[in-house]
């Protein structure tokens, strides 16, 4: 007994039902083998760090689950590949590190002290009411010389395509 | 007229002295290098997105290949890049 990890893009273009119903697809597939499913996370809509099949993001899904005989993984990997809602796919088996970190990670044992440390950078970064304000002023002040900049640009247009005429 | 004691630190004594790398995964007793974490792995790879080499990061060569293998992983996955210019 094995336990494995799957991990696939879903294109984002697709109604919310159709993601769904494509995680559910491979769930039930796995189910119907017999094989134990021990968590399935959402990783949600995510940038894609280089496009696939000109799409710019992609929404993530990871299942782990428990199986028997390895050979189904080819016929799930298979399946797959064929369907044309999935993007990418990648399954890997996981050593005992991989299945504790995973637990530890489910019970919010690891990234904890990330977010902690986080949160008190966040308290630092707060600032006062005055400084705000300033901050206002400011970019109204950028605001309104972006606006000209704009007005100045368009004019220079209009100028270039008279000459141009 | 300055002492000998005196012009003793006019340089920086601490320079020519590097701090001793270490493996950080062997001393926090870290097993499992999570692929799906593009973050951590971005640690241990320079602004093209290529990887560091050992020499820099100190990793011992076990865990270096963990890493190899979990940031190939999040290529594929296009959680990290294959090839970019400005990636930090």
């Amino acid at each position: 007994m094995r336990q494995y990890e799957t991990t696939f893009i879903v294109d984002p273009v697709l109604s919310d039902e159709e993601i769904k119903s494509t995680l559910q697809t491979y769930q039930e597939m796995l189910k119907n083998e017999g094989c134990e499913i021990v968590h399935t996370e959402e990783m949600g809509l995510r940038q894609l760090a280089y496009p696939i099949k000109r799409r710019n993001s992609g929404v993530y899904y990871c299942v782990e689950f428990k199986l028997e005989s390895p050979s189904f993984i080819d016929k799930l990997e298979l399946s797959l590949r064929r369907d044309e809602r999935v993007m990418r796919f990648l399954t890997t088996s996981l050593d005992k590190f991989g299945v504790k970190y995973n637990e530890d990670k489910r019970n919010g044992l690891i990234g904890n002290r990330k977010k902690e440390e986080e949160k008190a950078e966040e308290t630092k970064v707060e600032k006062a009411p005055e400084a705000v304000a300033d901050e206002k002023e400011v970019i109204q002040k950028v605001k309104a010389a972006k606006e000209e900049l704009a007005a100045v640009s368009v004019a220079a247009d209009a100028v270039a395509n008279q000459e141009e005429e | 007229m300055a002492s000998r004691d005196d012009i003793k630190f006019l340089s920086n004594p601490k320079i020519g002295q590097n701090r001793k790398k270490y493996c950080r995964f062997k001393k926090y007793g870290i097993r499992y290098i999570d692929y799906k974490d593009p973050d951590f792995l971005l640690q241990f790879v320079n602004e093209q997105g290529k990887l560091l080499p050992r020499r820099i990061t100190g990793n011992s060569l076990k865990f270096q290949r963990k890493i190899a293998v979990a940031v190939k992983r999040a290529r594929h996955l296009a959680m990290l890049p294959y090839l970019v210019d400005q990636l930090k």
